[in-house]
């Protein structure tokens, strides 16, 4: 079970928290002005990096709070996580 | 003397204290301090089970948890049967009774055993290969067969009575393996003054220095030196003997399995069996030690024939003869203590044979000056005996020894299982396992791995031996065993390498070798060395397996832990109790499928109710949907991105039918949005839905939506729900609303008002398309309200009912007419979505093509040709004659106002089949069924009712706090009612609000400030839950009226908790039975509060005294949580002298 740092809280045991998906994913400014296809990749294409992902995880039996996360999806170690509109870890 | 082959003198165990115990009904007698092998080999008994494919007799290989063969199923009564444990590990008790495993009829009469003299016949692969055609004989004939014939213990048939529990736990340093290097660390970690936790899986600390007590260490007897080293561990290390580490997982979290009552007779009331511990490590020390490797010939599975450091184990720690005249074989030193340790004690000791050439060394000498013959550069060649070794031919062909025992010994593999699983966490190994063999290296290696200095310990009395390499492999032979579990030889290996499977991964799961419940820890290494002798490679080539929890094997109760029966999952209670309803959990609730009358059935039951809402007035308990109140001047903008309305023009008072939709432009949820006031707004979910649509709704308004002046608080449990609905209801309620005019209500509206002198939100809406409302009331007053128009012959009508009555109005249940992928067109609900507005989550994926389809699956009426014949949901679609499914059945049901069978589904272009004949493939055949609309009962117009006079509701009844068991050091109580606010805001306006209600907000997260009688509760980074004395009615306006020009929310949601206080000196422990947190007071200090899980259940946890927790449960999880804390403290019941109440 990971152990997730919660910008906020801390360091918190994994079941604290849902998963929300890819990190830095903005739809379209105006979604009516992309074409059908550019809107169905959007919608359901997904990078599917082996290593480092930078992905969406919300506290939600904690503060509440969404947040991102550096995660390897090898290792499984945590590099870092931060606030939304935060810049990414190194 | 019952035990012959017991030592005079020597040894752990207690010589006064006799222990009887049965092994396959045979009364035995043992000593306190045996394990059940020690004990069955003080007595001769060799033969203690029968291997896994070949039936052949098997004795006792080891002393420890790598043991292969003597595998038996032990029977503590009451259905309390354990298969497949290791003999070498079970600690012997009075009356303990033992089996012997995979024999039949008997152990030492087995007719299975024929499998063995057709050893030839059965390669690896055979299973797969020969059982093939007819495919449907697997199941029936061969599987059942092969099972019975191979296997180990058998799984116990009745269900487990007992207990087992989980423990959370945190610390700096977790050492694993309680051995020299173990406790070392153990003592170099005290040192520093770390949160320190020692485990190892045996009943006593000391590992391989407990079967040495001619070794001393700073002038201590090597056993005494652990008793003085254990003893001086300070009081930040918790001791766990009988504890497993048996995986890693990532994030340094690490499952122990502790063994707590197995051992004892008669264990004490309230312990659990077991304990499962999640381990939160800092660092983890791996200490686990050695194993050593058998070697491999010809019958090296006989009874009798063990390892070498094994026969010294039960010598020196259990005062052990293993036999009366041995052969020793080995590549290594080590076994040359055995033979002169065994030869000393009185064992004759035929021969050392001796794999290397030219072996020397001071405890070769030691064997050579006894005048024991060494053969050298020799080996084995053959073992001969049936149910034990009585004799053994050389390799040279010529010699034979008569011999009982034959202790091998091929050298030694570390044990890097829970390393390697650990996939390089902070992790540091010492002593054996880190191939440290000497025992000063391992005992400084583990003080400086303790975080301290390395330690320089005196040790004596043991010679120097040089390790053993990899010894030469073994030929192929059909009895040269190299896994004695899963009976897998030297020929089976080549056998799979002559058909090409090269690969370590695949040998393993050709052979099976590696993969029976010991999971190699004995064959692993000598299955390498034989692959890469077939392939011609190195063995460090070849690689090895993926190692894989568990270690050793961990029982299902250990791993379910409390997780069954009442706390398997919460259920959650509703506030309205009727010892009449029949229950059904749905959603996580307990509700009311109906209300039989006078032994009524079901079905009788719901037609009764049906047509009492149809026809008079019915009531229903509906307070399970989610309920969200949301504040702030820009939620009709947010609102009107989450749903598909337009809730511009929605006026306070109004209320408007709303579909939630995902961003791929499929209903996701569906609910009533009201405005309550100008800028309070209440949103009602899905009974499901309703942590999806928070969830949903925090993500839009935090990561999409950031900057929007909008808050969300749940209310769900903060309001009970009594739906009144039918043409008689507004004649049912208006005596007791004198404050709202029920008749000038337009439907979708919503009052405040009082029913009685108890506030209520009243919404003029319903789910039954009669004439209705619902009361939104404090769940406190909700049975109350609720018997009083049981009283009025108001007809209570349960979830059944409520399914009927709204399908025959065509109105969707999302879950159930939805599946993910339905559009609201597909639903006939596209005029849900507002014209003028702008974008809203979904709106692109609308325009798709793909989503405007004429084919689509679309919601419509079916009117089967047999009006008694109900469908099955879900049943599909066909038109007549055969074809392919058109679509399928999503409710179905009979009506009793219809008179006749109705139901819903979605068929492809269903719209334009209206009218049209489609078929449903049922097991009694196909049912014919008229396409229709979706809305079987047309609205009635609404009936005149009569002027009403005031009426009072009846007296309020309270309810009974629940009361907890005693228990001195942790006391559980139910707290009186409280004021609680929630209060969402920003910055500025949190301050604002703090000032005006007396008591700050705190900024630091997970924090709490009390003032005067007040206290406030870091939630969140804008949110916080204010705690005041029950009846401080004015908090909430004045916190409201605070931050005039700073919008925030605040929202009463003192009905919606249950406080609880748990406290005393275990409290902590109990809670870590359920919460994961850390929750010692240097990582959860007094003051400190958070939203977290106990056990299921979300609750707020808040510390308000070295030994006090506070805890705020959701009102509707209060029994779980409750039984949940019962159950922790129930090891702690029979302190409760420490409770008595003084008297006067």
């Amino acid at each position: 079970m990971l152990l997730i740092p919660c910008p906020w809280c801390g360091p918190r045991p994994e079941h604290e928290f849902r998963y929300g998906g890819a990190a830095h994913r903005a739809p379209p400014e105006d979604a009516s002005a992309v074409d059908d296809a550019a809107w169905g990749d959007y919608l359901y294409s997904r990078d599917n990096p082996k290593g480092r992902h930078a992905e969406r995880w919300r506290h939600l039996h904690g503060c509440g709070r969404f947040f991102n996360c550096i995660r390897d999806t090898v290792s499984d170690r945590i590099a870092g996580t931060y606030k939304p509109g935060e810049a990414p870890p190194l | 003397m019952t035990q012959p082959f017991r030592t005079a003198a020597g040894g752990r165990i207690d010589r006064q204290r006799p222990v009887r115990f049965s092994f396959d009904g045979r009364a035995l007698e043992g000593c306190a301090g045996d394990t059940l092998a020690s004990a069955l080999l003080a007595n001769d008994v060799h033969l203690v089970g029968r291997s896994f494919k070949y039936h052949r007799p098997r004795g006792i290989l080891s002393a420890g948890s790598e043991e292969p063969n003597a595998l038996v199923t032990v029977d503590r009564g009451l259905g309390r049967v354990t298969p497949n444990l290791r003999a070498t590990q079970i600690e012997l008790h009075e009356g303990l009774t033992a089996i012997s495993q995979n024999r039949f009829p008997s152990l030492r009469f087995d007719l299975g055993a024929v499998a063995g003299a057709a050893a030839p016949l059965l390669p690896p692969g055979f299973v797969y290969k020969t059982f093939m055609r007819p495919a449907s004989f697997w199941k029936r004939l061969y599987e059942p067969a092969v099972r019975h014939a191979a296997g180990l213990g058998r799984a116990p048939g009745q269900g487990d009575p007992d207990r087992y529990a989980h423990q959370y736990a945190h610390c700096d340093v977790l050492i694993i393996g309680g051995g020299a290097a173990g406790i070392a660390a153990a003592l170099g970690a005290s040192a520093t003054g770390a949160r320190v936790i020692l485990c190892d899986e045996q009943a006593e600390f000391g590992g391989s220095l407990l079967s040495e007590p001619g070794v001393t260490i700073d002038g201590w007897a090597a056993p005494d030196w652990v008793r003085e080293a254990i003893a001086s561990l300070g009081d930040q290390v918790t001791l766990l003997p009988r504890t497993t580490a048996f995986g890693a997982y990532p994030g340094n979290l690490i499952g122990l399995a502790q063994r707590l009552t197995d051992h004892l007779a008669q264990p004490a009331p309230g312990m659990p069996r077991e304990r499962l511990w999640h381990v939160r490590a800092g660092r983890v020390i791996l200490a686990a030690g050695a194993i050593e490797r058998p070697l491999v010939f010809p019958g090296n599975d006989r009874p009798g024939i063990m390892l070498a450091a094994a026969a010294r184990t039960y010598l020196h720690r259990y005062g052990v003869k293993v036999g009366s005249r041995a052969v020793v074989v080995t590549a290594d030193d080590s076994a040359y203590r055995a033979a002169s340790d065994l030869h000393a004690a009185g064992v004759a000791v035929a021969a050392v044979v001796d794999l290397r050439p030219e072996p020397v060394g001071p405890v070769v000498e030691a064997v050579r000056a006894l005048d024991i013959p060494i053969h050298t550069g020799m080996t084995i060649g053959g073992a001969a005996g049936r149910r034990r070794v009585d004799a053994v031919r050389l390799a040279d062909g010529q010699t034979i020894i008569s011999c009982d025992t034959v202790l091998m010994s091929g050298g030694w593999t570390p044990s890097v299982h829970l390393l390697a699983q650990s996939r390089g966490e902070a992790w540091l190994s010492v002593g054996a396992c880190a191939g440290a063999f000497g025992l000063a290296t391992c005992l400084r290696d583990g003080t400086e791995a303790g975080g301290s200095q390395p330690g320089t310990f005196a040790v004596a009395g043991l010679p120097e031996m040089t390790p053993a390499a990899l010894p030469l492999p073994a030929l192929p032979h059909p009895k040269a065993f190299v896994d004695f579990q899963n009976d897998v030889t030297t020929k089976d290996i080549a056998t799979a390498t002559g058909e090409g499977f090269v690969s370590i991964e695949h040998v393993k799961r050709y052979t099976t070798a590696g993969m029976a419940t010991d999971q190699g820890k004995t064959s692993n290494v000598n299955a390498i060395v034989a692959v890469a002798a077939q392939i011609g490679a190195d063995p460090a080539a070849v690689g090895t397996t993926t190692f894989r929890p568990p270690y050793t094997p961990v029982t299902f109760g250990a791993f379910a832990g409390p997780s069954r029966g009442d706390l398997f999952a919460p259920i959650r209670m509703t506030p309205i109790f009727s010892a009449d309803a029949v229950p059904e959990d749905a959603g996580g609730w307990r509700r009311a499928r109906c209300y039989p009358r006078n032994g009524e059935a079901i079905e009788a039951a719901t037609a009764r109710e049906c047509l009492a809402v149809r026809n008079d007035v019915g009531m229903a308990d509906a307070s399970t949907p989610g309920k969200i109140e949301i504040a702030g001047p820009d939620a009709a903008l947010f609102l009107n991105r989450i749903y598909t309305g337009d809730f511009n023009s929605l006026e306070p008072g109004q209320c408007r039918y709303a579909l939630l939709l995902g961003e791929d432009g499929f209903v996701r949820d569906d609910g009533i949005v009201a405005r309550a006031t100008g800028d309070r707004w209440h949103v009602t979910t899905t009974t499901g839905g309703a942590a999806f649509v928070l969830h949903h709704m925090e993500d839009h308004l935090q990561t999409g939506f950031a900057g929007l002046r909008v808050w969300l608080t749940s209310v769900t449990e903060q309001w009970a729900v009594i739906a009144v609905q039918g043409p008689r209801s507004i004649e049912a309620l208006a005596p007791f609303i004198p404050d709202i005019e029920l008749g000038a209500m337009p439907r979708m509206s919503v009052r405040e008002g009082h029913i009685g002198d108890i506030p209520i939100r009243l919404f003029r809406a319903g789910f039954t398309g009669e004439t209705g409302f619902e009361i939104n009331l404090p769940p406190d007053s909700a049975q109350q309200v609720w018997d009083t128009l049981r009283q009025r012959d108001v007809t209570p009508y349960g979830t059944d009912a409520m399914h009927v009555l709204r399908a025959e109005k065509g109105f969707v249940i999302v879950g159930q007419e939805t599946d993910g992928t339905v559009t609201p067109d597909d639903l006939g609900l596209g005029w849900t979505i507002g014209r003028d507005k702008g974008d809203f989550v979904g709106k692109r994926s609308l325009s798709l093509p793909e989503l405007s389809r004429a084919d689509r699956l679309q919601l419509v009426g079916l009117l089967p040709a047999e009006a008694a014949m109900v469908p099955e949901e879900g049943a599909q679609l066909t038109e007549a004659g055969q074809g392919p499914s058109v679509g399928h059945v999503t409710s179905s049901y009979h009506s009793p106002t219809l008179g006749r069978s109705f139901a819903l589904a979605l068929v492809a272009g269903g719209r334009s089949r209206v009218g049209a004949r489609l078929r449903v493939p049922m097991a009694s055949g196909p049912v014919e069924v008229v396409v229709t609309d979706p809305v079987f009962v047309p609205r009635p117009p609404e009936r005149p009712f009569a002027p009403t006079s005031p009426l009072p509701l009846l007296p309020a009844v309270a309810r009974p706090a629940p009361v907890a068991r005693a228990a001195g050091s942790v006391r559980l109580a139910a707290l009186a009612p409280a004021t609680l606010l929630s209060v969402r805001a920003g910055p500025g306006a949190a301050t604002a609000i703090g000032m005006a209600i007396g008591v700050l907000l705190p900024t630091v997260p997970c924090r709490s400030v009390i003032a005067r009688e007040r206290a406030a509760l870091w939630l969140g980074p804008d949110e916080w839950l204010i705690q005041a004395p029950e009846g401080s009615t004015g908090l909430e306006a004045l916190a409201r009226r605070a931050p005039a020009d700073r919008p925030a929310s605040v929202v009463d949601v003192s009905q919606g908790f249950r406080a609880l206080e748990l406290a005393g000196p275990r409290a902590a422990w109990c809670l870590n039975g359920f919460c994961a947190l850390d929750l010692d007071p240097r990582a959860f200090p007094v003051g400190m509060c958070t939203r977290t899980l106990l056990g299921k259940a979300e609750v707020v946890l808040w510390r308000i005294g070295a030994e006090v927790f506070h805890i705020d449960v959701p009102r509707s999880l209060l029994p779980y949580v409750w039984a949940c804390l019962e159950e922790a403290r129930l090891e702690f019941a029979d302190e409760s002298s420490a409770e008595t109440p003084a008297v006067g």
